[in-house]
């Protein structure tokens, strides 16, 4: 794996430990613009602890973190976002009982008027938050309604939305569809592959194959914390991606004393 | 973490939801509805019931007896919107009020300078609250239950070390009295009949509460720390200087009750206060808000508040003991929570 001058965000060789529980050793990727850099694992693999990293939520303690080639330690996951890195997680995308428009700008409020009576400038927000949406190809009668009245997907796709609209450079983006139905986890790659066409850096994080291969150009694979190898999307296969992830020759093992005991 | 998985495939096209959708928007948009209904069914029940109630001093008696609860239950209010609950609400009205008439009375201050320094006491006890609650990450409930009994402790304590009796008189004779009480304590005339200020107070203090809910980033983000912290945090809400900010401001409420009541009563009993943090929380559920947190309205706190007021004041008018009062609050308050349960149930069913 090289770097190149248009990588995002690059680690290499990066490490976490809660206390002495080793969570994260020697992770090395690369998210570049326009392309979808995929983190696969299962659970306990150490894809929240990487992208927690890549957030600001967390530190790293060993390996280097690099965004637009500047070695940074990120404190919060504002200063992530200064630096255009925003983070769209699974369950706490959005906040179900506010409105759509109110989701949307959460945070980044506009407002109007100075000093005591600066407040929110309700009417750009709305009508911002309704074409913004409906660049993505969401198309919401009601940017009023609560945002827990929409679906899982296009509560993902608000918060989606929500980020590349806020200029992001780097969307991370954590289990996406691991609530969703078939369908809805159509719904939402289709908009992940949106982004990336904007020229958008993705990180998908998931722990199913079948939906990174689609829309992924590389495909990082975690497992207990270590890497399995950052590998492009020419040197492998659905089939290959999908044995490795799940731990291909474990599962032989397994198979193997399953058939073993008997009467099973 | 639990994954929720969606047990049948969506609909393709949403439309068909449409009906329903709209519906719950409606309420959720409105929390106050329902404590609205609740108001005029009040209001037209002991208007047929007592004949005092529909008169000029009536409701200036009523008006007068939500005003001071109204203040405490907006700001309540807001506090519970940020998911948090305050105890010591009640007896900070009395804390204030014991600071402020010690420096008058005791200390000999003008009236103007012991209200800020109460004021400071007040903010710095609404500060520690929040403090201890954001970071010790301990239920709110219990943090301010603990401030609720220090504070109701020193009260009784600090008073008796003072005066040698448990309360504080003679704010009458201090100097700023008259000035501070025109603003605070004085009545204003409607129809010819004395209508305290304090009534005016209670309005303008709703409606910057609610202006600050509805048109401020602030408010934004105050539904936001109540609704989903985490989500709050990750989009770069600052959550902590959020939930110091509302004890800060049931602290300010605190404070500004504790000031109408010295200046009108001009004697402050040091146990004053006690058991009013519920009938805040009462009011401002009453009025919509969830105990949940992220959904409420300040609007809605202060017609809880109303609705509190004119039900205690027309049993009195009525010439009904006054111990039916608590089997109405008790039944008012249940059937709030049941119809807040069910915006939020249905909320929850279609969150899917």
């Amino acid at each position: 794996m090289t770097s190149t001058p248009t990588a995002l965000i690059e680690v290499d060789g990066i490490g976490k430990n809660y206390g002495t529980v080793v969570a994260l050793r020697d992770v090395s990727t690369v998210v570049n613009a326009g392309e979808v850099t995929c983190v696969l694992g299962d659970n306990g693999a150490g894809k929240s602890t990487l992208i927690k990293i890549l957030a600001g939520v967390h530190q790293h303690d060993a390996g280097g973190y690099s965004v637009n080639g500047e070695p940074v330690r990120l404190g919060s996951p504002r200063e992530a976002l200064d630096l255009g890195i925003a983070t769209v997680y699974q369950d706490l995308a959005v906040v179900p009982l506010m409105s759509v428009w109110r989701n949307f700008f959460l945070g980044s409020e506009p407002t109007v008027g100075a000093g005591p009576l600066r407040r929110l400038d309700r009417r750009t927000a709305k009508e911002t938050a309704r074409a913004a949406l409906a660049d993505m190809g969401i198309n919401l009668r009601d940017v009023e309604r609560p945002v827990g009245t929409l679906s899982g997907g296009e509560r993902q796709c608000v918060a989606i939305a929500r980020a590349v609209h806020f200029g992001a450079k780097v969307l991370i983006l954590d289990e996406p569809t691991a609530a969703l139905g078939v369908k809805q986890s159509g719904v939402v790659l289709r908009y992940v592959a949106q982004a990336r066409d904007r020229g958008l850096g993705v990180v998908l994080i998931t722990h199913n194959p079948h939906h990174a291969y689609p829309v992924g150009n590389r495909f990082l694979i975690l497992k207990r914390g270590r890497s399995l190898g950052s590998t492009e999307k020419a040197d492998i296969t659905v089939e290959e991606l999908t044995r490795q992830m799940s731990g291909g020759a474990e599962l032989e093992e397994l198979a193997h004393e399953l058939r073993e005991v008997p009467g099973a | 973490m639990t994954t929720t998985v969606d047990p049948k495939p969506e609909p393709a096209a949403t439309d068909e939801r449409l009906p329903s959708n709209a519906f719950l928007t409606t309420m959720v948009v409105r929390p106050e509805t329902g404590a609205f209904i609740g108001a005029l069914v009040v209001f037209f029940f002991f208007s047929f019931a007592a004949d005092k109630f529909l008169t000029w001093s009536g409701a200036a008696t009523w008006l007068d007896d939500s005003a001071t609860l109204g203040i405490m239950a907006v700001a309540v209010a807001l506090l519970m919107i940020g998911g948090e609950f305050d105890l010591s609400a009640g007896v900070m009205t009395a804390s204030t009020a014991l600071v402020t008439a010690i420096f008058a009375t005791q200390v000999g201050l003008n009236v103007w300078v012991a209200l800020l320094l109460s004021l400071v006491f007040a903010l710095g006890v609404g500060a520690l609250n929040g403090l201890l609650v954001v970071r010790t990450g301990l239920p709110s409930f219990i943090v301010t239950l603990g401030t609720f009994l220090a504070l109701q402790g020193l009260n009784l304590g600090v008073t008796r070390l003072i005066t040698g009796s448990v309360q504080v008189t003679g704010m009458r004779a201090a100097d700023g009295y008259e000035s501070a009480g025109f603003v605070f304590a004085s009545t204003f005339p409607v129809a010819d009949t004395p209508f305290q200020i304090s009534i005016v107070w209670w309005l303008g203090f709703t409606a910057v509460a609610a202006w600050i809910l509805s048109h401020t980033r602030f408010g934004n983000w105050i539904f936001a720390v109540g609704g989903a912290a985490p989500a709050a945090r990750a989009v770069g809400v600052p959550v902590a200087r959020t939930k110091v900010l509302l004890f800060m401001g049931t602290a300010l409420a605190g404070w500004l009750v504790g000031t109408i009541n010295i200046l009108r009563f001009t004697t402050v009993q040091a146990n004053q206060g006690i058991g009013l943090e519920f009938q805040f929380i009462i009011a401002a559920v009453i009025g919509g808000c969830l105990l949940t947190g992220g959904f409420g309205s300040a609007i809605g706190a202060a017609i809880g508040a109303l609705i509190f007021g004119m039900a205690r004041q027309g049993i009195v008018f009525a010439d009904w003991n006054s111990d039916w009062f608590m089997l109405f609050l008790g039944i008012m308050l249940l059937g709030a929570v049941l119809v807040n349960n069910t915006f939020r149930r249905r909320a929850e069913r279609l969150r899917r």
